[in-house]
């Protein structure tokens, strides 16, 4: 893993279940929040998530924290925005339906600056669609799902160790940049029971909570230079903060004004976008000299394996670029490879969403060909290796 | 800001409770959330809580900017969202005193199953509630509370709709306090407040309200002294009320008191008790066991109550020079004020002047009977202790009494 930009500490071993597991991803991401100090949850059932949600509600009172059932997806999303403000670490988990109500608060959490991480184990839609079944169908929705402009970062898993160790990645990246943190895992994942390694709690780095502890007068809540390690307050300092969604300045205070907005909008995305370098992760296999080149995530990727694989015996030079970052998207890479292979094949459990990325930092330099899926199943490793085949011509 | 601007603001008696930087504030003349969020500011500063342990949470529209102005660890969230965000607050961190302001609309309306679901809970919240019967940032739309009959920007012909009761629903929904108010009861509603800041488990506070550039004006009822002089007139002080019999009709009789007040196991006790149960003694909530966060808390209630004790003698101190000076200024303010305002009122229409000065010269004596009848009244069903607080309360109401009487022949006028 990357170094962090911040200073890190270890973690609490009251939180940190050291030792082999077998478990899933579900209990996994439970696992990997408490590792990384989060003692706050409120969330609301959903299948397939809720595995994550009763695994904290039973490790609660085991290492103090606190969890709570809301009455749905809407006050889960408040209720952790308050609870950031009141100085714990948050998660919720959910998954396709409850994103979507929870998509309110998104927004608010990220114009307040508010860090938390926000889990979609991702099922089939659209709507209620297929509960149980899985799918990579919200790429876009974690990105462009609140309204206005506000960049996001996301994460997909594609083991439940990778569950794991994205939860504690996932909550140092949202307490540097100070931004709410998706993890887009899928029902696949979640619930696929796996070797899980959980770390000696000295070996896990945690980025603290950065709060103020400077004179009150100046005391400012947000620093608007498109830069993450900014301090933040929790409730009770005694710095009386202010936090609203409408368009304010570093105290807080609204002012709503185009030259305000101006300011904002540009740190919020600039915070992110500016600093994709720190925040894209990547794994990449047997790229150099690489004809066609296999980008994936998730669950995907796991399929793919096999589809490359057989790609090699025949001959094929094929390698493999697996997004473990959704967002920001990874553009440098693909830009600089789009000009040295032939062909980018992206296979995905959606009707095309990541691929438009692809293709729009592809530029019309080399082919991009999409394996889409209407998602309730993976895919067949033979659809994917079609597609490479047709690639290398 | 100039600096005898500055020094203006710093110089008010709501400094330190109110954010002097951020007013003026953007409220409608007549409104009463200016003179609700004074009695708040008031009653944080009698109630001896410590300012950094309150945060203060609102939800969207004319009283969702009351997170806004004051000094406290403040959040402005999402219409409806108010009290989760509350609970999430004081979840994390037990030690603050959470307090949600918002109006009917977003309380009870798009919030409406957060607010029911915290009453539930008995989260350890206080909920005041400004009703005005309008969404008011957007322009005077029908609300859940809107009377029957009442024109809203929605309801061009009278609303056709059943309005909530909300003392009956926060009642049924399991809140552990309830009281209703309105924007006038300035006194009731400052120790109404108090008393709820000072208890554990879901308050919840209503308070009828003048939205004058909407509501009043749509439904030609005068300005916000008309809505006070109604609000006199038309609040009957009931404590222990049947909370099924507070429904208001239109500019119908509001029933006003204290309708609930009972001892309950709040959100985090309840939750303790579990945890003790299953866990045993040594079970922590960040890091505290039950006695350690209990001691906690007794230490702090200590110190509100020497705050408080502070705050009281001090006031006690400026009362006795206060009640010297209100026996006489009300005369003074009403020989001048009323005149003057009949005489501007005569340039438009003369012949109301006489009738303006015979309702002057009437009002008084039913304004100061019933004062004098309602505080004790009120006291007589709170505890013991407030009682020789009672008449004090009497005399330090007589301005404000004064002031409505001296403003009233508006409305006989433009009848």
């Amino acid at each position: 893993m990357k170094k962090y930009k911040s200073k890190t500490v270890a973690a609490d071993p009251k939180g940190v279940d050291s030792g082999p597991h077998f478990m899933d991803g579900d209990h996994a991401l439970a696992e990997g929040a408490l590792a990384a100090g989060c003692r706050f949850f409120a969330g609301y059932p959903i299948t397939p998530s809720t595995e994550t949600f009763e695994r904290f509600a039973e490790r609660a009172p085991e290492v103090g924290a606190m969890f709570i059932q809301m009455e749905d997806e809407l006050s889960a999303i408040a209720a952790n925005i308050g609870a950031v403000w009141g100085g714990q670490k948050v998660m919720t988990v959910t998954c396709g339906p409850g994103f979507s109500l929870m998509v309110e608060n998104i927004g608010l959490a990220a114009m307040t600056e508010t860090p938390m991480v926000i889990c979609n184990v991702q099922r089939a839609g659209p709507s209620t669609g297929a509960p149980t079944l899985t799918a990579q169908q919200d790429m876009m929705q974690a990105r462009y799902g609140p309204h206005g402009d506000n960049a996001m970062i996301a994460l997909a898993p594609d083991s439940p160790q990778e569950c794991f160790d994205l939860a504690i990645e996932a909550f140092n990246l949202s307490e540097y940049y100070r931004v709410p943190v998706i993890i887009l895992a899928d029902e696949t994942v979640g619930h696929m029971h796996e070797k899980v390694v959980i770390p000696p709690a000295e070996q896990i780095k945690i980025v603290p909570r950065n709060n103020y502890s400077g004179p009150k007068e100046d005391f400012r809540p947000y620093k608007f230079d498109g830069q993450g390690g900014h301090p933040m307050t929790r409730a009770g300092d005694g710095y009386h903060f202010h936090i609203t969604g409408l368009t304010h300045n570093e105290r807080g205070y609204p002012v709503v004004t185009a030259d305000q907005n101006k300011i904002v909008v540009t740190h919020l995305m600039e915070k992110i976008n500016g600093n994709a370098d720190d925040i894209v992760r990547l794994e990449e296999n047997d790229i150099d000299g690489a004809d066609v080149v296999v980008v994936s995530y998730g669950i995907t990727s796991r399929i793919a394996v096999k589809a490359i694989q057989d790609a090699r015996k025949e001959g094929i030079k094929v390698g493999s670029l697996r997004m473990i970052t959704i967002w920001p998207f990874c553009e440098k890479r693909i830009r600089e490879l789009a000009g040295k292979i032939k062909c980018f094949v992206v296979p995905e459990l959606n009707y095309g969403q990541m691929v438009n990325e692809v293709e729009r930092c592809a530029g019309g330099k080399c082919e991009v060909i999409s394996v889409n899926h209407c998602g309730g199943a993976v895919h067949e490793p033979q659809v994917i290796l079609d597609a490479i085949r047709k690639g290398n011509k | 800001m100039s600096m005898d601007t500055a020094k203006f603001k710093n110089a008010s008696p709501m400094a330190g409770t109110l954010r002097m930087d951020r007013m003026a504030h953007i409220w409608c003349p007549g409104c009463g959330i200016g003179s609700e969020v004074n009695a708040f500011a008031e009653a944080v500063k009698r109630s001896g809580i410590d300012p950094d342990k309150l945060a203060v949470v609102s939800g969207i529209g004319c009283t969702g900017r009351v997170a806004g102005y004051v000094d406290f660890d403040s959040i402005h969230t999402t219409h409806g969202r108010a009290i989760p965000v509350a609970t999430g607050l004081k979840l994390a961190n037990p030690n603050m005193k959470v307090v949600v302001f918002s109006g009917e609309g977003d309380l009870t309306g798009i919030g409406g199953n957060h607010f029911i679901h915290a009453a539930r809970r008995n989260m350890d919240i206080v909920v005041i509630c400004n009703n005005n019967f309008t969404y008011g940032m957007t322009g005077g739309q029908v609300t859940p509370t809107t009377p029957q009959s009442a024109i809203s920007s929605t309801t061009p012909y009278g609303n056709h709709e059943y309005p909530f009761n909300l003392p009956f629903l926060a009642d049924a929904a399991g809140a552990t306090y309830i009281a209703r108010w309105t924007s006038m009861h300035s006194r009731n509603l400052i120790q109404s407040i108090e008393e709820a800041l000072s208890r554990k488990g879901f308050s919840f506070i209503e308070i009828i309200s003048p939205c004058t550039t909407l509501y009043l004006r749509r439904n030609r009822l005068g300005d916000g002294v008309d809505a006070l002089q109604f609000y006199q007139e038309n609040a009957v002080l009931k404590h222990g009320a049947d909370t099924r019999e507070a429904d208001i009709d239109f500019q119908g009789k509001i029933v006003i008191g204290k309708f609930v007040d009972k001892p309950k196991p709040d959100y985090i006790a309840a939750l303790d008790n579990r945890c003790v149960k299953v866990v045993g003694d040594d079970y922590e909530l960040y890091g505290k066991t039950v006695p350690e966060r209990e001691a906690e808390e007794k230490a702090e209630k200590e110190r509100i109550a020497a705050r408080r004790a502070a705050v009281l003698a001090e006031e006690e101190k400026a009362k006795r020079v206060v009640t010297k000076v209100s026996a006489k200024i009300p005369v003074k303010a009403s020989a001048k004020k009323a005149p003057a305002k009949a005489v501007k009122k005569a340039v438009a229409k003369a012949p109301a002047k006489a009738a303006a000065k015979k309702a002057t010269a009437k009002a008084p004596a039913k304004t100061v009977k019933k004062a004098a009848v309602k505080a004790p009244a009120k006291t007589v069903t709170k505890k013991a202790a407030p009682a020789k607080k009672a008449a004090p309360k009497a005399t330090a109401k007589k301005p404000a009494a004064k002031k409505v009487v001296a403003k009233a022949p508006a409305k006989k006028t433009r009848k």
